[in-house]
């Protein structure tokens, strides 16, 4: 690998100290002159109209500044999510928003109106196959069926039910297929096939900062302090919800944010009340301080399936055909594609030489979904890896040879356009995890029995994509002698707005100490980048401000030359001065070309950009233009395949057969994430992934009533996220550090496989101390695990969905 | 941004009705601040106030905070961070929302308001407890501690601060000045902490970025610094 400075070191992030002082701001920490909050009047029933409201009485009410109706809100086309409706298609839906003095007020105001409001009880449902069936019920008036493409009407014949027989998933129309390969020759000559039926949760972020958020207007501008996982990507959507049509025209504040997973990647529609709350209250501050209960209907939801896979195996455990069926709990919107992203992650982590997915999404009376960390990559490796092994065990393969027989590298074409992958290792990070976990010895303690207590170990592997291209960079060398690396990278906690920044200090050759990372608040002039979701900031960000170091870098010697003499490529660069390589006598300091720069204008000084530039790095340009030498520039490095990021963790568990439940000795994850950047930052993402993949494994989920469509689980008690005392005391951690040649430093992102990967060899783990038994249901409670040791039925349907 | 939150002309009159199960609370042992879930809630209920799930609220509708039965003495005096603050608190306010919204100490971090997380964890009198779980009122002549107190004068960190900084410990960081302040409890009262110790005593701090390994390094790295210093 290349010998950097800065890159693979560690460093200590400028935001970090904030974060232990509790002087870091998050969106209810701020305060404004005179501010309001308000209250939302929620929806209590999972689907109903509202057919009378008259609101005088509370309008009435000392202390009550205004209500806001859903006619009053930026519309939106069904079926993405609205902002207020009166229609509401969950329990928590918001209908309208109180604003007083005081949240008291405001909190009476709501109660007053919930008395009030009439509605119109319609049709719901919390089970999508339940959907399907003829006849049945959809979870809204305008059909069942949605996605990303038009609203529809779908039901199943009742002889694809019949079909099926019991405990199998029917499979009927797909609104989403595709196939490569022969995959009916393939299943005809594999030497063992399963075909099998699973159900995965449906599960909420709950991000541990509520989505609060304050927001006022000043001379036409819209100021919002939101909590948001991204800073410039948001922008334009976040602009046009509180209705601007220049988003220059909104000032984003998203210094710091208290997780999102997902679910504060984009602009979300609840952002925009407090917005359009004090732009009706001639511009008076509001605060909308969101409760942890809302937060559960508000903070989106990860997508449930119920699905079935064949596989069919070679004698020696190559996996040579597939063919997967999905249908995705959708919930009431548009939802995400993790079902079409789980097919995918089959194709690219198990490699079938053929391979058939269908799948449909069908909506739910429950909380919005969207993404969540490893959506659908994470959930398809919880339901496959158990899989894996059952076929492992029957074929007598060992767990770990049958993953690496399957894993794909760098020349595997996946899915049905065949796309190429930019590279892959999972096999090498299998190899590195093995080793660090003493694999060959442990697997000789399978079912080693102490009382009720049986050692196993399993593993896991998963993938998701791990970089765009694109984006754009922005830094400015001062006539001070500084360089200001301007990112539009959020703050979601992985610290890459700093480990992505410092590429543009490594190129430049400048001290760190120099250097000063300029984010957090769109009126700080920050060029436009992808969101941070997708684990795409370490690749995507890398390459934007790689190019606009060298295009500052190229500046640099065109001025150079111009003032010394001689032509550009007679110049280097190194300890904050432009020299002629062959007299290094012959030099200026940076912060004399800064100057100079800011003299001759133009391009040199950011009046004169590239075209091609996104508006949002154009207004920041503009908004640093003539401050000194500025390099700005989109990523035009090429390149098409897909940048894959692989995953592979081994668990060692100690499971008590009599009570279901287990201690987690060990861990070790292993990230194939090609140059690692931050080596400490990647250490707490595969341990923090990890943490996650356990309550993805063993107890995160939705419980919904299905004769009431009423959630089970709100809170943080009822909805138990793991603690210290359910993780291992210890974890180990590596990376395979291959670089990804589509990469000027090889970076590729890492954050979401290592959360699947813990999960499925939790899963494999817990099987494996059951002798193979296989549940086909994440997650696996005590209960199941107390059921399947003593030999007792399960307590629930092989496809019921949302269960206690 | 105004910082003029110690008073506000939205609440209602002081009243000076004293009584009720608020109570000043001054010669409360310190282990009854473990169990004062039941006090807090009885503490609410004579106030006239409901808990609900949108948490306990701030301000106070229709002026009725002071006068209702069981109302307590409003303006009242805190020990917070070793200054003493006069502050006008209402019978059912929380610590967490006076440190919040009075004192406009927002370090202390509100996850859920209602006793499941733990990010808005302070000290009262050395001893680790949650700021949304117990009444401003019951606290009176209590050393209350937040995260904006550990600080040295000099600006210096608290090692435990420090060594959340050396091991990287916070990822969002919205938990984290809840975990420091477990952290500091526990090493106050065992300085010398095993792993399994830290991790008992930080169980009540969630963190969905799952940062618990980093946050139990910093724990135990503390311990040793402090150690070593003495």
């Amino acid at each position: 690998m290349a010998d950097f400075d800065l890159i693979g070191k560690d460093f200590t992030p400028p935001d970090i100290r904030a974060k232990v002082t509790g002087t870091a701001r998050y969106a209810e920490d701020f305060r404004a002159d005179g501010m309001l909050f308000c209250k939302l009047l929620t929806s209590p029933i999972p689907h109903a109209r509202v057919t009378g409201l008259d609101t005088s009485e509370v309008e009435a009410m000392p202390g009550v500044m205004g209500i806001l109706r859903a006619s009053e809100v930026t519309p939106v086309q069904a079926p993405q999510e609205t902002i207020l409706t009166d229609e509401p298609l969950f329990v928590g839906q918001p209908i309208l928003a109180v604003a007083a003095v005081d949240e008291a007020t405001a909190a009476a105001a709501v109660e007053r109106l919930e008395q009030l409001i009439k509605y119109e009880v319609l049709d719901f449902t919390v089970d999508p196959l339940e959907s399907l069936f003829p006849g049945s019920k959809n979870a809204r008036t305008d059909g069942n069926v949605a996605g990303f493409g038009q609203m529809q009407d779908v039901k199943w014949t009742a002889q694809d039910f019949a079909a099926a027989g019991d405990g199998r998933l029917p499979e009927g129309q797909a609104t989403t297929e595709w196939s490569y390969g022969d995959v009916d020759a393939a299943f005809e000559a594999a030497d063992l096939v399963l075909d099998e039926t699973f159900v995965t949760q449906g599960i909420s972020h709950h991000s541990m900062e509520p989505r609060s958020c304050m927001a006022y207007w000043q001379n036409g501008k819209c100021y919002l302090h939101a909590s948001c996982q991204s800073q410039s990507f948001p922008l334009a959507d976040a602009a046009r919800m509180v209705g601007l049509e220049d988003h220059r025209d909104l000032v984003f504040i998203a210094e710091y944010c208290g997780g999102g997973f997902g679910s504060k990647g984009a602009a979300y529609p609840i952002m925009a009340v407090p917005a359009l709350m004090s732009r009706k209250l001639n511009n008076r501050p509001v605060m909308m301080r969101i409760s942890r209960h809302e937060e559960y209907y508000l903070g989106s939801a990860r997508h449930g399936f119920q699905g079935r896979i064949r596989m069919g195996f070679r004698g020696d455990g190559k996996l040579t055909a597939a063919d997967l069926f999905i249908i995705q709990e959708n919930g009431p919107n548009q939802g995400f594609s993790d079902y079409t992203s789980a097919a995918e992650a089959v194709s690219i982590v198990y490699t079938p030489g053929a391979m058939r997915f269908r799948g449909i999404p069908v909506m739910t009376n429950t909380p919005p979904r969207g993404p969540q960390r490893g959506p659908g990559q994470n959930q398809i490796a919880t339901a496959i890896e158990p899989l894996l092994d059952k076929a492992a065990r029957q074929l007598g393969v060992d767990p770990l040879e049958i993953r690496k027989l399957n894993a794909p590298d760098s020349r595997w074409q996946y899915g049905p356009r065949q796309s190429g992958l930019t590279s892959a290792y999972l096999r090498e990070a299998l190899d590195r995890g093995a080793e660090m976990f003493n694999y060959a010895e442990r697997v000789t303690r399978n079912g080693e029995r102490n009382g009720s207590k049986v050692r196993a170990v399993g593993v896991g592997t998963a993938y998701h994509s791990a970089g765009f291209r694109g984006a754009d960079g922005l830094v400015v060398l001062t006539p001070e002698g500084r360089l200001n690396i301007h990112t539009g990278v959020g703050n979601l906690g992985t610290y890459s707005h700093t480990s992505t920044a410092r590429v543009v200090a490594e190129f430049l050759k400048c001290d760190w100490e120099s250097c000063t990372v300029v984010r957090g608040d769109s009126s700080r002039h920050l060029p436009w980048t992808w969101g941070q979701f997708g684990s795409n900031t370490s690749f995507t960000t890398t390459r934007s401000n790689y190019a606009a170091a060298m295009d500052a870098v190229h500046k640099l010697k065109e001025i150079a030359a111009m003032d010394l003499g001689g032509e550009v490529d007679e110049f280097e660069i190194g300890d904050h001065r432009v020299y002629k390589r062959e007299q290094p006598d012959q030099f200026l300091t940076y912060a004399q070309v800064a100057q100079r720069a800011i003299e001759l204008g133009g391009r040199f000084s950011g009046e004169e950009v590239p075209d091609m530039l996104n508006d949002v790095t154009k207004a920041a340009a503009a908004g640093v233009a003539g401050t000194g030498l500025v390099g700005v520039a989109q990523d035009q490095l090429g390149g098409a395949a897909t940048v894959p990021a692989l995953a592979a963790g081994f668990i060692e568990i100690e499971l008590d057969v009599e009570t279901g439940k287990y201690e987690i000795l060990d861990y070790v994850g292993v990230s194939d994430c090609g140059t690692v950047m931050h080596p400490m930052g990647l250490a707490t993402q595969i341990k923090g992934g990890a943490v996650m993949g356990i309550g993805l494994a063993g107890y995160e989920r939705h419980i919904y009533d299905p004769q009431n469509g009423l959630p089970g689980n709100v809170n943080l008690l009822d909805s138990k996220l793991p603690s210290y005392l359910d993780v291992p005391a210890t974890m180990q951690t590596a990376a395979v550090e291959i670089g990804d040649p589509d990469n000027p430093v090889g970076a590729k992102g890492m954050g979401e496989p290592v959360q699947g990967c813990a999960a499925a060899a939790l899963l494999c783990a817990i099987s494996e101390a059951l002798g193979g038994h296989v549940f086909n249901r994440v997650p696996v409670m005590p209960d199941m695990i107390v059921n399947a040791a003593s030999g007792r039925e399960p307590s629930h349907q092989p496809l019921q969905v949302n269960t206690a | 941004m105004s910082d003029k939150h110690e008073t506000q002309g939205m609440y209602p009159e002081p009243a000076f009705d004293r009584g009720g199960d608020g109570g000043d609370g001054a010669a409360a042992p310190i282990a009854s601040l473990r169990a004062s879930r039941r006090q807090f809630i009885k503490g609410v209920i004579a106030s006239g106030a409901a808990v609900s799930g949108a948490g306990v609220l701030i301000g106070c509708s229709g002026g009725d905070g002071g006068a209702s039965a069981g109302g307590v003495e409003r303006m009242i005096r805190l020990m917070v961070n070793g200054v003493e603050r006069t502050v006008d608190v209402l019978p059912n306010e929380t610590l967490a929302m006076t440190l919040r919204y009075k004192l406009n100490l927002t370090g202390t971090k509100l996850g859920c308001d209602r006793g499941e997380c733990g990010a808005c964890t302070v000290l009262i009198d050395d001893v680790a407890s949650y700021g949304c779980s117990m009444l401003t009122h019951s606290i009176r002549a209590k050393a209350i501690t937040t995260i904006e107190g550990l600080e040295g004068a000099d600006g210096s960190l608290h090692a435990v601060q420090q060594a959340m900084i050396d091991e990287l410990g916070p990822q969002c960081g919205f938990c984290t000045p809840g975990q420091v302040m477990s952290a500091v409890a526990l090493l106050r009262s065992n300085p010398n902490p095993t792993r399994d110790q830290v991790r008992m005593a930080l169980s009540g701090n969630l963190c969905r970025c799952g940062a618990y390994d980093n946050y139990t390094n910093a724990v135990m790295r503390a311990a040793q610094n402090a150690a070593q210093n003495i």
